[in-house]
Order: structure tokens, then sequence, then C-alpha cells
């Protein structure tokens, strides 16, 4: 039975939609001309969107007979994803006029892959988790492989492809199993059966599916497609890889553990703090020999994933706060990480990717520098930046819930961390001068630059909003 | 009699198939799209098994929506396919190398 409380829990989804099937028309009809306009009109479409999530709470939480959760955890994640998404669209056009015309296209797939997204976190039902994430990634797919000329690109796309496409297939053979053995698709079904025992047959699907998250999320030992993907992706591809689809795929996981395996928590807590203490091990270290900037990036962001599931393993509504709180300063600190990195070109305004190139960047272009160290020593957990907080708040919870050893692991890592993140800085500030990049940035990039280096820098001001509001998220879950 | 441990072992077998297609495969990309079809058509086997064992149509309501995801995946698949070999003129998986890693 459709009704139409249903319909307006989903109104975001339905207004992303309608707007991204109208950008297409235009696009198909107008030509690559018509970029900036849908260019600006998709950052309104999200925006519509996100104002719409009030709607879709006070409808929630339950939709579609349980299909769709409209509830507070999957508002909180949705704002963040239109955020990130609407950042990656504003931040794109610069970098695709340089080697052509920007085409828009790209707006319009990042629309259908918010849609995936959306529907990621609020799915209720093996199906519906299925079917978003689905389309969240048969758009990032095509967006990988955005610049066709260019070989790195379809290469990405290819093994972007073939990686993400077994991992559906790894989460869907557990889907299967969890569904032959429990008789049931609904997470609260799924969740009752699991109550009364958990068998070889659940246990099997339960681990299928956190291994094909895990993919998702390219946490450790699944994230070899990572670094090649976010090297060989355009750079607005990245920020948009790095930002949004991680937090739909962490919003999942969550959701997933808590709500359909909250009863087998004894067997995937092990799981989940193995995949941490693996994530959080291997980015620090595999990070350290890099030379291209991207690729540093996609090594960092699988660190970073390590420490937001420390949130998980607690199994706690605190560490789940923490979880969605680490996430929210992740994609701040990535975006303005990711516009410092958009800005690294040449003088004839070609994108360079090397960290050798940023040497002696503190004399050439103070503001941008001032703004990538601000960044690297937030990601590198020092206070009294705003990542030092994320960390802090996960550490937290792992102690609360008695990880004691599990917190200390990632404290300690976290030094190792800290190595790549100072290294940088040290060539921004302290090598001798390179070949100076572009006189001056992008306007657009600018401002978004300056925004997160404000949220970064005076985060601290934000913190009861984000602890109300992560609070509210974890506490819909449990 | 045929039991539902028969279906069990036909979908983990192609299953097994279908991921050892994905990483013994040297040869050429278009293999490894017929071994992602290959798993998604076991999850499919086990799907209706479940589905027709248990009584409850959930199951086959889910196999139609892999059934169709599965086009559109492969129809991107080979897309992405085509552009890579109009660059590289070869679709070998050796070739796949312009990063390391």
């Amino acid at each position: 039975m459709i009704d139409s409380a249903s319909l307006l829990a989903v109104l975001p989804e339905l207004i992303l939609t309608a707007g991204g099937l109208i950008l297409m028309l235009i696009a198909a009809y107008g030509g690559d001309a018509t970029a900036r306009i849908v260019n600006w009109l998709a950052v309104l479409t999200l925006a519509a969107a996100g104002l719409a999530l009030s709607c879709s709470l006070a409808h929630g939480p339950d939709a579609f007979d349980g299909l769709v959760r409209a509830d507070a955890f999957s508002v909180f994640a949705k704002a963040l994803i239109y955020g990130a998404a609407a950042a990656a669209i504003l931040l794109a056009p610069r970098y695709f006029s340089v080697g052509g015309v920007p085409r828009p296209e790209y707006p319009v797939l990042i629309l259908f892959s918010s849609i995936g997204m959306g529907m990621m976190v609020s799915a209720g039902d093996l199906l519906t988790l299925y079917v978003g994430l689905e389309m969240q990634s048969l758009a990032a797919y095509v967006l990988a492989s955005f610049m066709r000329q260019d070989e790195r690109s379809s290469e990405a796309g290819l093994k972007y492809f073939v990686l993400g496409s077994l991992a559906s297939g790894i989460l869907l053979y557990g889907s299967a199993l969890l569904y032959g053995f429990t008789g049931s698709t609904g997470f609260d079904g799924i969740a009752v059966a699991l109550s009364e025992g958990v068998s070889k047959g659940e246990l099997f699907g339960l681990v299928f599916v956190l291994a094909g998250l895990a993919f998702k999320i390219s946490a450790v030992p699944f994230h070899m497609w990572t670094p090649d993907v976010y090297e060989g992706a355009p750079t607005p591809v990245t920020t948009f890889f790095a930002s949004a689809p991680k937090v739909a795929a962490i919003g999942l996981t969550v959701r997933v553990a808590i709500e359909a395996l909250g009863p087998a928590g004894l067997q995937w807590q092990q799981v989940v703090i193995f995949v941490a203490l693996a994530s959080i091990l291997f980015g620090a270290v595999a990070a350290i020999g890099q030379t291209n900037i991207k690729r540093l990036m996609a090594y960092s962001s699988i660190n970073n994933v390590g420490f937001a599931l420390i949130g998980l393993a607690t199994g706690t509504p605190a560490g789940a706060a923490a979880t969605m709180s680490y996430m929210a300063i992740y994609v701040v600190m990535t975006i303005g990480g990711f516009a410092c990195i958009l800005q690294m070109r040449d003088a004839e305004g070609r994108p360079v990717e090397t960290i050798a190139s940023l040497a002696g960047l503190s004399r050439s272009r103070k503001g941008l520098a001032a703004a990538l160290a601000i960044f690297m020593f937030s990601m590198a957990g020092i206070p009294p930046l705003f990542g030092f907080w994320a960390k802090f708040l996960v550490f937290d919870a792992a102690v609360a819930a008695g990880l004691t050893a599990l917190a200390a692991f990632g404290i300690a890592m976290s030094v190792i961390g800290a190595f790549y993140y100072l290294k940088i800085i040290k060539t921004i500030y302290f090598d001798e001068p390179a070949a100076p990049y572009e006189a001056r940035g992008g306007a657009v990039e600018n401002v978004i630059l300056t925004a997160c280096a404000a949220v970064i820098v005076f985060g601290y001001f934000l913190n009861p909003l984000l602890d109300r509001a992560s609070a509210a998220a974890a506490a819909s879950l449990f | 009699m045929i039991g539902l441990q028969h279906y069990m072992v036909v979908s983990a077998i192609l299953f097994v198939m279908g991921v050892l297609g994905i990483f013994i495969n040297r040869k050429n990309v278009i293999i490894i799209l017929m071994a992602i079809e290959l798993i998604l058509l076991s999850v499919n086997i086990n799907l209706v098994a479940f589905s027709a064992f248990l009584g409850d149509l959930v199951g086959q309501v889910f196999s139609m929506f892999v059934l169709t995801v599965a086009a559109g995946e492969a129809a991107i698949g080979l897309a992405i396919l085509v552009i890579y070999f109009r660059g590289r003129g070869t679709i070998a998986v050796d070739d796949v190398n312009r990063m390391k890693g």
C-alpha cells in the first residue's frame, strides 16, 4: 500500500529524482553549453532535497511497510551526503574546463548517485539496501571514467567497476543466506530471528554482508581498489568518492550492524574490531612512501575509516554517535583538503599531483599553504583543531565500552599517521621552492576552502549542535 | 529427492567459480564480466530456492530486482570497457597497469 505519509517520508529522494531527470533532459537537448546552468540547478536541487529532510523526518520513521526508514539517523547522514555532493559539483567546472569543456552529465550523475546514497542510509530491508547501493555504485563507475580520453581515468573506471561488482555480488550472496536462514529480508525480521540464536548459515550470511560492506567503505582487507581509483579518477570525482559515498557506506554499515545484526553483536564485534585495527595500521604505514597526493589521500581515507569503525565496534549508542560525528568532521576535512589539491595547478593551469611540487608553497601562495596545513594538522588529530575532537569521541566511546586496548592501539597508530601529514607540512614550509603554481585559485574553490578551514579551526563552537544531532541519530537506531 | 541443500551446493559452486574467474583469469576483461554475471546468477538460484522452500514470495521478487540491476550493471561495464579499449587498443587483464597496484 502506498500512502501519502510514505511518499512524504521519501520527499528528498522524489525531489532528487525529478530534478535529476529534468536536468538530464536539459543536458541532452542543450548539449555542453548548458553545463553551467545545469551545475547550479543541480546544487539547488540538492538544497531543496536538504530542506525536504525535515518533512521526511515528520512523516517517519517507517515508510512503505518498513522498506524505508526516515528517522533522525537517515536525516543526519543525508544532510552530510547532500552537502558533500553539492561541494563536489561546485568544485568541478574549473577542473574540467582545463582540458576541454565542462559537461552537464557530471552534476546529473552526482544527483543520481545521491538518490542511491539516500536510499542506502534509510534502508530498512535488504532489498532497499541492495537497490540503493547499486544506484550509488552504477553512477560512481561512470563518474570514475568520466574523462573518456584519459587512459588513467578509464582504467580507474574499469577497476572500480570490476571490484565494485564483486563486492555487490558478495553482499548479495550474504543477503540471500540471511534471507534463507532467518526467513525475512526486513531488518526487524532478521533481528528477531537472530535473537533466538545464531546458526551457522546466518553466521555465513553475516560475514558475507560485512565483507561486501567493507569493500564499499574501503576498509582493509578489501581496500585494494581505493588508491588506484582515487589516483585515476578526475580530482573532483575523487573529492566526491572520498566524502559522500563514504558517509553513505559507513551509515549503511552502522544501520545494518545495529538494526539487523544487533542480536549477533558478539559475532560481528570481532570482525569490526579486526577490520578497524587493520585499516588504521595499513592506512598509516602504506601512506608513508607515497609521492602522489591523491594516492596519499586514498590511504588517509582508509586510515580514517578505521578510526570511524572503532565507534561502531563498541556497539553502544555513544559509539554509534561517535562514528557519525567522526564522519561529519571527516567530510569537512576531506572536502577542504581536496579544495586545496584542486588548486595545485602549474602556470598554464594544468593539474599537478606530486607531493614534491608543493615544496615552498608557503612563499608563493601563503593562504593556500596555511589552509593545507590546517587540514593536515586536523587529520593528524592535533588539538585544538576539529579533527582531534573526532578522534577523541571514538576513543572515549571505546574506553567507556571497555575496549581500552583498542583505543590505546588507535592512539599509538595515529602518531604514525601524523608522520606523513607532518611531512607534507614540512614540504610546504621548509623545502626549497619548486616551480610555483598558478597565481590565484578560482573564486568558488576559495569560498569552499575558507568555509571548511573556518569549521575546522572554530569547530568547538559547533560541538553542542553536533553532539545533540549525532546522539539523536544514534538513539533512533536502538 | 532434490532438497534445499542441493540447490545451495550448486549455488555455492557457481559463486566460487565466479570469484575465481575474476582473480585467476589473466586473459581478458570480457571473461571478468561473465564471472560477475555468474556470481549474480548463483545468488538468484539461492534466492529462488529459499523462496520456494520457505513458501515466501519475497525471495522471488528479490531475484527479479537482481536480474534487472544485473542488466544495468552489464551495460555500464561494457560501456566502460569500450572507452578503455578506445584509449588503449587492448582489453588484456595484464595490461591494466597504468597505475601501480
